[in-house]
């Protein structure tokens, strides 16, 4: 994201091919992943008897996966899940190189300070926080660190699950095997929570949308800021 | 300058949100047309699998052990977990059973339980752990498959080792696991005799896979260089599914 030099009428917001790449590519992959991870968390619940319903999961339809695969779809779902977890590497690392080496996570994501997150989400809370174009209030700084860091917490809690053998030195940092789903669990929930607020934020600013879809947009420069 | 003010969230048109809202519902529920039963899905998944399964091989180590518990945290009542009910397991007669070999294996002539039992034993306390999410930690007791199939001359150089049982199970392990030291023909659970129902005369304990990848009633062994593939792995599990 860029700023113009001298915004003098407008603000402009702009993402560039690879950034937009990137975002998309993580946005169908993470909605495979929990899809398909709902499904599997379905056939052995952590929490009680609390399943998802089968609708917002992915796994195809568990009559038909009854007759092809014996399961209600567990198999698809981990396919899925195998599947999709390849495609979240990638793309979040093409990210987070692009964002560390563009200087793009430097320049629009800090500085981050407790008392600005503070500051600014009171100001939310109670309506009062401006939304400019091309430029991250606090809380959206926080927003952003917070699900690189909840995703990245999802390969090393998945890893866990995964490889409680060929990598048991980080199921045990976990807190050993039946932790580690619960932590999977934990930042999963994290993600479809930014998801949640990610999403109607766009509704409330859907020029933000425009510039992650065609690479740019803009709007008159706000007044007396 | 008067116009132009900043954009407050009070601001918003409620009607309009909830209309934006429905829309984005909507094209969530058109994503509810789940193709994961299309065929060029199942092929995508199947190419996947086999990606996934040579990352795994890659990285498994032939003498990294599974963790290993004190025993006071061995579940006493494991639990029972197969696709049919446990009245339906196939009851084996001790005295009647013999052990067949086939395949890549030197010395062919089946073997007896007594011959079974009287092999070198040792016993672990390690984690199963499930496909489905759910592991228990449990006490086997039994013989190294390693020794075992030194013992009958296997050909230790092919890829394969292949499980038959007397349920209709059937599975298929790498060389390299097969040859793990805690991959072992377990006769005893919880320092029993295993039950019936558990997999009598014995099952193969593989603390380094899955748990549907260690077949219980085993009823023959065989090596070979072509993949057997297996029950759950033909209805699209993971072939390799190490942990």
């Amino acid at each position: 994201m860029k700023r113009a030099p001298h915004p003098s009428t407008h603000d402009i917001q702009e993402h560039p091919a690879i950034v937009r790449l990137a975002h998309w590519l993580q946005a169908l992959a993470i909605i495979v992943m929990i899809g398909s991870g709902w499904r599997i968390y379905n056939s052995v619940p952590i929490f009680g008897d609390y399943r998802f319903p089968i609708w917002a999961t992915l796994g195809g339809d568990p009559a038909e996966s009854k007759i092809a695969h014996m399961d209600p779809g567990v198999s698809n779902a981990l396919n899925w899940h195998f599947t999709g977890l390849w495609l979240l590497l990638a793309s979040y690392l093409l990210f987070v190189a692009h964002g560390l080496l563009s200087g793009h996570f430097w320049r629009d994501l800090l500085p981050l300070r407790p008392r600005d997150i503070l500051r600014d989400f009171i100001a939310a809370a109670t309506g009062r926080l401006a939304h400019r174009l091309g430029e991250y209030n606090a809380v959206q700084r926080f927003a952003y660190w917070g699900v690189l860091f909840a995703v990245f917490m999802m390969f090393v809690t998945g890893l866990a699950i995964w490889k409680p053998v060929q990598l048991s030195w980080l199921t045990w940092l976990c807190g050993g095997y039946p932790a580690a789903r619960v932590l999977h669990f934990i930042f999963m929930s994290a993600i479809c929570l930014f998801m949640v607020v990610h999403v109607a934020l766009v509704i409330l600013v859907p020029k933000t949308m425009l510039a992650m879809v065609f690479g740019r947009a803009s709007e008159p420069h706000h007044a007396g800021e | 300058m008067p116009e132009n003010k900043p954009k407050f969230f009070a601001d918003v048109d409620r009607r309009k949100f909830l209309e934006k809202g429905m829309s984005l519902g909507a094209l969530t529920l058109l994503t509810g047309c789940d193709i994961s039963d299309n065929d060029v899905v199942q092929s995508m998944f199947a190419k996947v699998s086999r990606w996934n399964t040579f990352v795994q091989g890659e990285l498994f180590s032939d003498t990294r052990l599974a963790p290993e518990y004190p025993e006071s945290m061995a579940v006493k009542n494991f639990r029972y977990n197969t696709w049919y009910h446990y009245d339906q397991s196939p009851v084996i007669s001790g005295s009647d059973y013999r052990l067949e070999l086939a395949g890549l294996i030197g010395d062919k002539r089946p073997w007896t339980v007594p011959q079974l039992y009287a092999l070198p034993q040792k016993s672990q306390v390690t984690r199963h752990v499930c496909v489905e999410g759910w592991s228990m930690i449990g006490k086997w007791t039994g013989t190294p498959l390693s020794v075992f199939l030194n013992r009958v001359g296997a050909d230790l150089t092919a890829k394969y080792v292949g499980f038959v049982c007397a349920d209709g199970y059937y599975e298929s392990i790498d060389m390299p696991t097969a040859l793990h030291p805690q991959t072992i023909m377990a006769f005893k659970l919880s320092d029993e005799i295993l039950p019936t129902e558990y997999g009598f005369p014995f099952k193969i304990r593989i603390p380094t896979k899955l748990g549907f990848k260690q077949p219980k009633f085993v009823t023959a062994i065989y090596v070979t260089n072509r993949n057997p593939g297996g029950f759950w792995v033909d209805r699209g599990y993971n072939w390799f599914s190490g942990i």
